[in-house]
């Protein structure tokens, strides 16, 4: 399989921002549920703060699809400039997590937030040219 | 926001970079990986930079874990754009990359959308009780009060 074409790179690309999309809505949605770090320090100490994320199987299942996320990633990097696949999948997940976090998680994403996604989106065609 | 939280976001940026940075330096020295030889990924963990390169994800990836316990999703990532910058600085001055002016200025916009969205608030207020919440917390960690959430700094 030949992947040096461009249309290959913005496929690697694609993956990379599907699964660090999922592997960053679902850690949020567990450290969410999990909460704040300095409670629960102040509480159970730094101990408890770590077995409070290590008991979470929302985090364990983000974690996974981080990982394979970083696996595109290292592979991407193997064939392609960094200034292009670091900045290009991290903006674009950046695009996908404001979308997920509006229907998932339910954040609160305002016209501020949207601009910015076209702000980014516009910078990443740049980038490509 | 405390200086402890500007902190913890100045982690995040850098970090994700500079580890970016070193994986790209590595990978550069390990080779093109083919799709049939995906066993190769993991003989680059030997490279020292890429080593480097996963080490400061790590820190990163604590980093992001801790800010996401006080923070948005979509306040949080946006504070990786500046880490842009950096990644473009190194490339060009380390790893000699080229960078065209149309990757400069797409660069710039992407760093100009997310210091944008920063200037929003960093929480969201759930005034109705999230249903997701109601799975079991660990004990001792306790759950946090509408109180502790309306609390978080902006």
């Amino acid at each position: 399989m030949n992947l040096s074409g461009e249309a290959s790179v913005w496929s690697m690309i694609g993956v990379i921002v599907l699964l660090a999309t999922t592997g960053d809505v679902l850690i949020a949605g567990a450290m969410r549920q999990i909460g704040d770090f300095d409670v629960i320090r102040s509480h159970s100490g730094f101990k408890g703060a770590i077995l409070a994320v290590l008991r979470n199987a929302r985090f364990f299942f983000g974690v996974l699809c981080m990982a394979l996320s970083f696996f595109s990633l290292l592979f991407a990097l193997s064939w392609a400039d960094v200034s292009l696949v670091a900045p290009a999948s991290a903006a674009l997940t950046f695009v996908t997590n404001a979308f997920a976090a509006k229907w998932i998680l339910k954040e609160n994403v305002d016209g501020r937030r949207w601009i910015a996604a076209v702000c980014v989106c516009t910078g990443v065609f740049f980038l490509s040219r | 926001m405390t200086f402890r939280r500007y902190l913890i976001l100045g982690a995040v940026m850098v970090c994700a970079s500079v580890g970016d940075t070193f994986l790209s330096a590595g990978m550069k020295q390990v080779g093109p990986v083919s799709l049939h030889h995906l066993l190769t990924l993991l003989v680059a963990l030997k490279n020292p930079w890429v080593f480097s390169g996963i080490l400061f994800l790590i820190l990163f990836f604590a980093a992001y874990l801790t800010a996401l316990s006080w923070a948005d999703l979509t306040f949080v990532l946006p504070a990786t754009g500046f880490g842009y910058v950096i990644i473009a600085l190194l490339s060009k001055f380390w790893l000699q990359e080229t960078i065209s002016p149309a990757r400069w200025i797409g660069i710039l916009l992407i760093t100009l959308g997310v210091g944008f969205v920063t200037q929003g608030p960093s929480y969201t207020n759930h005034t109705h009780p999230d249903p997701r919440e109601a799975v079991a917390v660990p004990a001792g960690t306790g759950e946090r009060t509408a109180t502790q959430k309306n609390g978080r700094s902006a």
